[in-house]
């Protein structure tokens, strides 16, 4: 038996060592602002430069709309889907999952051909509508993981029966969608909105292309000018991810009742 | 579409469909199709056209066929090598995480943790990783240092840099083995413990039931989850570009010079740049889509 349990153990430490040593070393990094001391300087320095706080405030704002606008997209196609024509689940499904084969950076090159300033719908042509269109490349991004959390939450009720009740008692299906189904898969579609904010948050490629100033660019901008302070926004870039994941897993398996842990 | 939607509606609730009923399914699934064909389909298409388009809009095959010059097949060489690369090493090793966590018998606060741990670093990916593996394996990096200082090992003379295939490929995995771990583990919680018990039974060594069971089942999940990976790499940007600048010449970041500033010369040419890219990831991925039908039938 001893033997049998060497394997597993050596896999884990060394997966360990490979995924803890670069967390180590990018905080140690963070720290080496100030020569021959460790110090948070690095830090200091990143929270009082405007453009974090700006660049960090809109690309939050931008994941806010992306998780509302995904919202409202998602859930109720997922729920006329499973409910009424499951028939077009498969073509659904592979829709959802195009943006996982089409690279973002090709999804937004077809963007600036399309929608060009001197196009039909030109929405690069003022900022204002440049930010929607950025929402919506967020939305195609986010796609997969939003609908595959909302779908998971859709198979754990019963949401046959739920309508019936709900249609039984005179709902409408306004009320049937937003104060019966939605409640009852608020759990997958939390998990889904913090993936969404994780995705967004840093994403570089689209906000770049489309000039946006989100917060990925400027983090490439920082790394291509200084020395420590990429080290200190790599830090905290990760605790908002891990924020994002804990909250789903808090989420996912604090509230009984419904399954929505993210696969 | 339009039609498809309403005839679905009609057939499967031609007897049950109240007036009430109708604006619900169209309300629902409406926006979506419109949305998809806006935002995702119809943005691709068009520059799959242009692939094809001389920049008066006549059909040609000329851009297709600019495509074979040094630069641009070296890129797609370089590319298609780290993903291929990061693929095929983020499986390897994460299967064997995988493995350890379902099957190893560890301790029991081992695989959540491992669970979350995966959400977290598949995500973890972009430029704030470029950093953190700057940090780590740059010139400067605590690595770098450490192995120079504890064992005289100066880690750039040997040839290494983090600027260059290997440096890109590590910084890959660290998102690559995460995602193979977090595909995995279903795939070996579905080798059901009757089929080990049976093979032990009927004398079966561990090898034997891992190359006549558990391979023959697993392989389509495993070669599948490559596939995915495959196209994960190939896609990525943000972690290269911060990573490398403009020095190492991979597809991503040749197209990305060239929507910014037209490095080609020749914008049609982007447009051919691009389709090979959605060619090469579409390819992985159907093949993905094929075993994964496969090996879901066995995984139930």
């Amino acid at each position: 038996m001893k033997s049998e349990r060497f394997g597993p153990w050596l896999a884990m430490v060394l997966g360990t060592l490979y995924f803890v040593v670069p967390l180590i070393a990018t905080f140690e990094f963070s720290l080496r602002k100030r020569r021959g001391v460790y110090s948070f300087d690095a830090y200091a320095s990143v929270f009082s430069d405007s453009r974090f706080i700006e660049s960090f405030g809109y690309s939050t704002f931008i994941a806010l709309l992306t998780i509302v606008v995904g919202v409202l997209l998602v859930v109720p196609t997922a729920y006329v889907i499973r409910l009424r024509m499951p028939r077009m689940r498969p073509i659904v499904e592979f829709i959802t999952l195009l943006p996982l084969v089409i690279p973002a950076i090709v999804i937004v090159f077809g963007y600036l051909r399309l929608y060009n300033s001197s196009s039909f719908l030109p929405l690069t042509g003022t900022a204002r509508s440049t930010d929607l269109l950025l929402v919506f490349a967020y939305v195609v991004l986010a796609m997969p993981y939003m609908y595959r959390a909302v779908d998971t939450g859709l198979r754990a009720i019963d949401v046959k029966t739920l309508t019936e009740a709900a249609e039984s008692l005179g709902a409408s299906w306004w009320t049937i969608l937003f104060k019966v189904i939605l409640p009852n898969v608020r759990v997958a579609v939390l998990s889904g909105a913090f993936l969404t904010f994780a995705i967004v948050i840093g994403e570089f490629t689209i906000a770049s292309l489309l000039n946006r100033p989100a917060f990925g660019p400027y983090l490439q901008l920082v790394g291509a000018n200084s020395a420590y302070e990429p080290s200190a926004l790599a830090v905290i870039a990760f605790v908002v991810t891990w924020a994002c994941m804990g909250l789903i897993q808090l989420f996912g398996s604090g509230i009984r009742g419904s399954s929505a842990a993210p696969r | 579409m339009v039609e498809n939607v309403s005839a679905a509606t009609m057939d499967d609730h031609a007897a049950a469909a109240s007036r009430k009923r109708l604006p619900l399914s169209w309300l629902g699934v409406v926006p979506f199709f419109a949305f998809a064909l806006l935002f995702l389909i119809w943005p691709t298409l068009d520059l799959m056209i242009g692939a094809f388009q001389t920049p008066t809009g006549e059909f040609t095959l000329q851009n297709i066929a600019n495509l074979n010059q040094d630069s641009i097949i070296s890129a797609y060489k370089i590319s298609i090598q780290v993903s291929v690369a990061s693929a095929v090493l983020g499986a390897v090793f994460g299967f064997f995480l995988a493995h350890a966590a379902v099957m190893g018998n560890l301790p029991g606060w081992m695989r959540p943790t491992l669970t979350t741990f995966s959400g977290v670093a598949s995500n973890f990916a972009g430029v704030p990783l470029a950093f953190a593996f700057i940090a780590t394996l740059g010139r400067t990096g605590l690595v770098t240092t450490l192995l120079y200082s504890f064992f005289g090992i100066n880690l750039y003379s040997t040839g290494f840099n983090i600027l260059s295939f290997w440096g890109l490929t590590i910084t890959y995995l660290y998102f690559q083995i995460p995602l193979m771990v977090l595909i995995l583990m279903p795939a070996l919680d579905g080798l059901k413990k009757e089929w080990r018990e049976a093979a032990a039974i009927l004398g079966a060594t561990k090898v034997q039931f891992w190359t006549h069971v558990a391979f023959p089942v697993l392989w389509p999940s495993l070669l599948g989850a490559t596939m995915l990976l495959f196209a994960n790499a190939f896609g990525a940007i943000a972690t290269a570009y911060a990573l490398t600048g403009s020095s190492l010449n991979i597809v991503p970041i040749l197209l990305y010079a060239q929507i910014r500033g037209d490095v080609l010369h020749d914008p049609n040419l982007g447009y051919a740049l691009a389709l090979g890219m959605i060619v090469i990831t579409a390819l992985s991925n159907i093949t993905y889509i094929w075993l994964r039908a496969r090996s879901d039938r066995w995984l139930r």
